[in-house]
């Protein structure tokens, strides 16, 4: 009984060690999201709790927490309930495979990438049970465009990694950092990173793929109907899947924590840093991109996905696979 | 489609002259302040809180003609009047409805004696309606607070009427 408990309490704090930092993060990465925003359309940003603003995210979430929350009369409460709850945890339990350095992972599964994918999927779960369970008409527009722009924008992700299998021969999330020693992937792979990046983008329903809640047209899209923690709760699932894409783009093309070159001053930083500082600098591109570019409108949106990222990556795979095959370069032969 | 435009399109070049450009905007000066803390330049003809100013002899400028209530397109004005013991027309009451007021500048447009006027000052709100029904007390004393600016900006505006 007494070592149940042991496992049970050491599992628990190292979860919160991890989850913990994940969250801090999330608040600090809305900040610096709507600060560089501010800054490229030459405005200040939020800049008044604590110092640079920094604790603005913290202020924020005090309010929500404070405002009352309102569920619809015609709902369905307990999906109504359900959904920001399914959001939050799918964003954070992805987080147990991200290997922050050599052996620093809360579990490190032989099939993390593919664990990493299935609960990406599942994502879309939270928004269409938000839409659905609304029973109004913008959240549940919102929410079907957000599935199905999801599952297309899935696909072409789920060939962009197969792509980089190939050159590492294994699902382990440590093993492909390692593979990636010699040389990181963007290098021989970088037209499937451009077009990963802009996937993650469609994914995560950032600017220009932010369709589901399309404020000109769909009000807020599937959150129309959420107020208070709730509506918060969507709000840090998605800067949690956010961050989480940028984890998994640093982890599979940037050589996730390892240093970009193996010379003296550069290996003596430890190596969580290393990712997070790949996290960030991707994060950032992920925000000038909000601050610059226009939406797109459906169709082009399903004609990306479909007409020309999927080809596309699938060309590529037969690319790199022959490319392998041919220069006997396939990994564990 | 051209070549050329293909070639933008397949290396992106749009979208990294966009980002170019986004990171330059960056660095730049920007273009808002730090509202609570440091304010924009304010117009000397600024529409703001409202004022009854007064001779620098202490006697109230107004005289009760009532032109101000009579213009006053949301009437948010009401004037009482009566004769004071020196004979002259002075006014008893002089309540302005701030929420129904429209900052129109109507009333001082139409003063003969630029008693009532509007300031700088456009942070009056309040935590109750029932603060913002202005009456003649605080008007004065908003004229006697902001006198002097306000003179400088009938002054300086005194030069386009």
């Amino acid at each position: 009984m007494v070592d149940y408990l042991n496992i049970f309490f050491l599992e628990t704090y190292k979860i919160m060690l991890l989850i913990l930092p994940v969250l801090t993060a999330v608040a600090l990465i809305v900040w610096l999201d709507r600060r560089v925003w501010a800054f490229v359309q030459k405005r200040r940003g939020p800049n008044v709790v604590g110092p640079f603003g920094l604790f603005q995210s913290l202020a924020d979430a005090l309010k929500y927490i404070f405002k009352e929350i309102i569920i619809p009369a015609t709902s369905n409460k307990i999906i109504f309930i359900l959904a920001p709850i399914v959001t939050m945890t799918l964003a954070l339990i992805a987080w147990a495979v991200i290997p922050f350095g050599k052996g620093i992972v809360l579990s490190d599964i032989n099939v993390g990438i593919l664990y990493l994918f299935a609960v990406s999927s599942l994502g879309v779960y939270g928004i269409i049970m938000g839409g659905w369970a609304s029973n109004s008409k913008y959240p549940f527009f919102g929410s079907i465009r957000s599935a199905a722009q999801m599952v297309s924008y899935e696909v072409s992700i789920g060939v962009i990694i197969i792509n980089v299998l190939l050159c590492v021969g294994s699902l382990n999330l440590s093993d492909i950092v390692m593979a990636q020693e010699k040389m990181w992937f963007i290098i021989p792979l970088f037209p499937m990173f451009v077009i990963f990046f802009i996937s993650a983008l469609a994914e995560t329903n950032r600017p220009p793929f932010d369709l589901p809640e399309a404020e000109a047209e769909l009000v807020a899209g599937y959150q129309t109907e959420y107020s208070g923690m709730m509506y918060a709760m969507f709000w840090l699932g998605e800067y949690a899947n956010i961050l989480l894409m940028c984890a998994i783009g640093s982890i599979l093309f940037l050589g996730g924590w390892l240093s970009p070159i193996n010379i003296y001053p550069f290996i003596l930083i430890p190596s969580p840093i290393w990712l997070i500082i790949k996290i960030i600098l991707l994060f950032l591109l992920f925000a000038l991109v909000k601050a610059i570019v226009p939406r797109y409108r459906y169709d082009q949106l399903m004609k990306l996905g479909w007409k020309v990222f999927l080809p596309f990556s699938l060309f590529y795979v037969v690319l790199t696979s022959s490319f392998l095959l041919y220069f006997d370069l396939l990994p564990g032969n | 489609m051209k070549i050329s435009r293909f070639f933008k399109t397949i290396f992106l070049l749009d979208f990294l002259s966009g980002l170019l450009i986004a990171v330059k905007e960056i660095f730049k000066k920007k273009k808002t302040i730090n509202y609570p803390f440091e304010k924009g330049a304010i117009s000397p003809r600024a529409r703001g809180e409202h004022a009854l100013r007064r001779y620098p002899n202490g006697e109230e400028r107004c005289i009760a003609c009532k032109l101000c209530e009579a213009v006053c397109p949301a009437q948010a004005i009401t004037i009482e009047s009566s004769e004071r013991e020196d004979g002259s027309r002075k006014t008893t009451r002089y309540d302005i409805d701030m929420l129904k007021c429209i900052y129109c500048g109507l009333c001082e447009e139409s003063c003969p004696v630029d008693a009532i006027v509007q300031g700088p000052n456009f942070e009056f709100a309040t935590e109750t309606r029932e603060e913002l029904f202005y009456n003649k007390e605080k008007l004065l004393e908003n004229g006697d607070r902001w006198e002097s600016i306000l003179e400088a900006n009938i002054k300086a505006d005194s030069a386009h009427r």
